[in-house]
């Protein structure tokens, strides 16, 4: 495989979706090529990264407004 | 536009992540918080305070999904209004033959599409021609160490990521946003977008790579901040 191959695959390596030749096959590619070695790992924090990261929580205001609205329309009088 | 169904008539095989509870409106539902299949089936019989209890464990979600896809707080707030609205009168539709998230998350991406299209005042194409990730080149290959993001805090990360999501192609972002963030399957992030799953592998590739370079300029190794 070369570094065209190796973008070109990249999603399926990291989602486990490659067939075991085509995954050996990438993977002594990265053994020998650092640019595409570095890219795999970064390509895969990125992922790994957005995927940790939980959603900071509402501000009180917009909460508020969320389960009031909600509240109201759904035919239960607010607190 | 054509109402509609919120069925989730086909089996779905999302990657099961557990979900948080959060601090919730008083609870007042007698089922217990964990027990999500119980609080759908209470919901369903019409008891709110159960579904005041998912609308608490997905709001943070929900509202983060609408925000990237809309870009804009206002527009988020209402998408998030009304796709828990929509939830609640629809869940009779809802079979548990998906996690109860994956199906609000269509509805969500449904209703944050209708408020792209009207405050376009048009069609939103999620079909629009992209090229191939054969045209694709990394740039900036460099590496980032072991933990890249222990160097911000929560609050900056999250305004970070909020920020490289915000400069993708839309078509891209919400193929990202489902199958990465909110951890859709591959069909799953197909269906819920109307496009076919090689779209949906084609654009992720794409999304990646391109968050990739983006982030590169917050992460190379020995960046000060």
């Amino acid at each position: 495989m070369n570094c065209r191959g190796v973008v070109r695959e990249l999603s399926n390596y990291l989602d486990g979706g490659l067939d075991s030749d085509l995954r050996q096959s990438l993977e002594i590619h990265l053994e020998h090529c650092e640019d595409c070695h570095l890219l795999v790992d970064t390509t895969k924090k990125t992922v790994q990264i957005f995927c940790n990261s939980d959603p900071l929580p509402l501000s009180d205001d917009v909460r508020n407004r969320l389960h009031n609205a909600l509240l109201k329309r759904l035919g239960r009088p607010q607190d | 536009m054509e109402e509609l169904r919120y069925t989730d008539a086909f089996s779905m095989n999302a990657k099961a992540k557990p979900q948080t509870t959060d601090g919730n409106l008083a609870n007042a539902s007698a089922v217990p918080a964990d027990n999500e299949s119980a609080l759908v089936a209470a919901a369903k019989a019409g008891e709110i305070s159960a579904f005041e209890t998912l609308v608490s464990r997905y709001e943070r979600k929900i509202y983060r999904l609408a925000q990237h896809i809309t870009q804009n707080n206002e527009d988020a707030e209402d998408v998030s209004q009304e796709a828990f609205l929509k939830a609640f009168q629809h869940l009779g539709e809802f079979q548990g033959n998906s996690r109860f998230y994956t199906w609000l998350v269509r509805i969500a991406v449904n209703q944050a599409l209708m408020k792209l299209r009207k405050r376009r005042n048009k069609d939103v194409s999620l079909d629009e021609n992209i090229e191939t990730e054969e045209n694709f080149i990394p740039r900036e290959i460099e590496d980032w160490g072991p933990s890249p993001e222990e160097r911000y805090t929560q609050e900056e990360m999250a305004r970070i990521l909020s920020e490289v999501i915000g400069e993708l192609d839309p078509s891209f972002r919400l193929v990202f946003q489902l199958r990465d963030i909110d951890e859709l399957s591959t069909e799953e992030t197909a269906e819920a977008l109307g496009i076919s799953v090689p779209a949906v592998k084609s654009r992720l590739l794409r999304a990646r790579l391109k968050l990739r370079d983006k982030l590169n300029r917050y992460f190379v190794r020995g960046m000060v901040k």
